[in-house]
């Protein structure tokens, strides 16, 4: 069993309550902070060596010591709960069940980078979930902490749920502030980056809702011993939302010293393949990261065993790699089709582009429509170079990396999966009626839940 | 004459203070939804004109806004709407056939609204259920792990709410 900090006491009866999570031991790591330095704060954060949950793993005690403070201008702690990359519901499981850890999280980091009013950015969608935290938000206020004069301390907090309306790119964190000023969620050009101009100009941090979580057990346990657990420069642990052909879907907080074989495959975690099936490919984190066939999955190219971490599953490039990401797993058994699933991720892509940029706004209208003209049997060859060009043209020619994020899952399909692509285009009838198994299997592995 | 009521009102005051002074804007996001949510669940041009004047911005800046967006709609909907994600890992979970089914057990096509006003069907993006797929979205709460079986209770549920 990996060690668990931030979903320990999920399974507790009532724990969604303040009296039974502070019963739990909630709460302590405010008390402990007030006794600290904001600048303490800041930097056990850096000992402990977190990196931003959200997607880009940036280290978020050198985020922290970044963010500008000009005299008498307030500044601002947002905390991006948008999620909505295909893949990931991670932060929804924390939020939903355990909302007092993401509050008390974020009342010591308010703290630290003297924030007074903190917002959560959550997506529209999650409307249930806005009455959880705002339940959650009062009974931490009636029970004093948050308001003003905390604990008695003089520093005064108060946090307020942003109900977004639908729409991927209000989690790129430009967008996000765009958004909570109430407008288009249309990325800024950076610089000036938020630490210094954010949300109504104001000097803003905006973290993901798991990297603020993760700041109660650093406080409370200290930054060296959260960088204990994991793995170089994976430290700490990682919820994965695991989703796809699996027989466990869910939510799993794994410390990052398993190999990628254990989590699909060991009854501690995803309890392997329906059916019997195959292992096809995966996509490790999150929609935008480059998926994988099943033997560059497990081993790397130089023949390890690929383990869950940012560096490992990295190992390669992308040319025989991928990315952490989100931790947003989504897993393809052999009857899967990799043209079909790249076609709903290019079809995402083009629905969510705020169509600024128009290598974007029109690269991904074109991958989308030559993905489906090739998964409906109707493609030629030169489609598929075509597609490849597409994604070349995208990548790195956007103000925000959304375009990216569209080129990424397509050129890796191209990479790993060209001749399924092919044979679609050979067997244009046929790619209607079945999907095409590639060489790449891997076959069930039973790892014990001891592993 | 539209108008919310007073304790609605109230609740847009409150949001309101929740920004600094000046930035009542930020409110639009979530006074949009509250007047979808008041006024028959879409957002006409009158609604959109009386929220710029409560906000005191121009009209122009709710109408970018509510277009922006996809949980606003410009255009009347059914009663229940069934928003079924299609996205990649729904897809590997077999959203199509649910898809399919619903649109051959209301006899609509998606993004139309059923004859007598109760059903719209729409294929939306991934809502962050992947993992308890396939699902749709129907009003405030999700509805997971759907098959054929569900779907039949589902619209058995909303005829008789509606009855
Ligand atoms: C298109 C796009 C979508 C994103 N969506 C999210 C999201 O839903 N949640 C999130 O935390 N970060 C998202 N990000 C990353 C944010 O821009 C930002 O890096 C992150 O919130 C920083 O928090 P962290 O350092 O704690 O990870 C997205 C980025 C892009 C480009
Ligand atoms: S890359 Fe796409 S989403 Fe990002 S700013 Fe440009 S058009 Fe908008
Ligand atoms: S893909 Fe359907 S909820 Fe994520």
């Amino acid at each position: 069993m990996g060690k668990k900090l931030l979903l320990a006491n999920a399974h507790v009866p009532g724990i969604r309550s303040y009296e039974v999570y502070r019963r739990e031991g909630g709460y302590r790591s405010v008390e402990k902070a007030f006794k600290m330095s904001p600048a303490d704060i800041v930097e056990e954060v850096k000992k402990s060596g977190l990196r931003g949950r959200g997607g880009a793993g940036f280290p978020t005690g050198l985020k922290w010591s970044f963010i500008a403070k000009p005299e008498g201008v307030p500044r601002h702690l947002v905390v991006n709960a948008d999620e909505s990359e295909p893949g990931t519901f991670k932060d929804r499981y924390l939020m939903e069940f355990i909302p007092h850890y993401l509050i008390e999280g974020m009342i010591v980091s308010s703290f630290a980078l003297g924030s007074n009013v903190s917002y959560i950015y959550i997506r529209g969608e999650y409307a249930w979930i806005t009455d959880i935290l705002e339940e959650a938000i009062a009974e931490a206020k009636q029970n004093g902490f948050l308001g003003k004069n905390i604990l008695g301390t003089g520093f005064d907090c108060e946090i307020y749920v942003q109900r977004g309306a639908g729409a991927y790119i209000c989690g790129e964190e430009t967008a996000l502030i765009e958004s909570l000023e109430g407008k288009r969620g249309n990325p800024r050009i950076k610089p000036p980056f938020p630490a210094v101009k954010g949300v109504w100009e104001r000097p803003t941090v905006v973290n993901n809702v798991e990297t603020i979580a993760a700041v109660v057990p650093i406080i409370n346990d200290g930054g060296e011993e959260y960088a204990k657990i994991g793995i170089g420069k994976s430290t700490g642990t990682k919820l994965i939302s695991a989703c796809g052909n699996i027989n466990k879907p869910g939510v799993y907080e794994i410390d990052m010293t398993i190999s990628v074989e254990e989590f699909i495959f060991s009854d501690e975690y995803c309890g392997g393949i329906p059916n019997g099936k195959r292992l096809k490919a995966c996509i490790p984190g999150g929609s935008s990261v480059p998926i994988l066939p099943a033997n560059l999955l497990l081993t790397t190219a130089k023949g390890e065993k690929r383990m869950m971490n940012y560096e490992s599953l990295a190992d390669g490039g992308f040319a025989t790699g991928t990315m952490m990401g989100s931790g947003g797993f989504i897993v393809l058994d052999e009857d899967q089709c990799v043209v079909k699933h790249t076609m709903t991720l290019a079809r995402f892509y083009h629905h969510e582009s705020c169509g600024q940029c128009s290598p974007c706004r029109e690269g991904t209208g074109w991958m989308e429509r030559i993905l489906k003209k090739i998964d409906s049997g109707k493609g030629e060859m030169k489609d598929i170079d075509l597609l490849w060009d597409i994604q070349r043209k995208i990548e790195g020619n956007t103000i925000c990396p959304l375009g990216d994020a569209a080129a990424w899952p397509v050129a890796a399909a191209i990479r790993h999966f060209r001749d399924e692509f092919e044979w679609h285009v050979l067997n244009p009838n046929a790619c209607l009626l079945r999907n095409y198994g590639l060489a790449h299997y891997a076959d069930p592995v039973h790892v014990p839940a001891s592993a | 004459m539209l108008k919310f009521s007073d304790e609605k009102l109230a609740e847009v005051e409150k949001i309101i203070q929740r920004y600094p002074q000046g930035k009542q804007k930020s409110a639009l996001l979530p006074v949009l939804h509250l007047a979808q949510e008041e006024f028959g669940g879409w957002l006409d041009v009158p609604v959109m004109d009386y929220v710029a004047t409560l906000l005191s911005i121009e009209p122009i800046e709710v109408y970018e806004v509510a277009s922006f967006y996809s949980m606003y709609n410009l255009k009347p909907v059914g009663k229940y709407m069934f928003e079924v994600c299609q996205t990649g890992p729904c897809m590997l979970n077999g959203s199509d056939n649910i898809i399919d089914y619903i649109k051959e057990k209301l006899n609509i096509k998606v993004g139309e609204t059923t004859a007598d006003g109760m059903f719209t069907l729409k294929a939306v993006e991934c809502l962050g259920a992947c993992g308890y797929a396939p699902m749709m979205q129907l009003g405030k709460h999700y509805r997971e792990h759907l098959t054929k079986e569900k779907v039949d209770a589902i619209i058995e549920e909303c005829r008789a709410k509606a009855n």
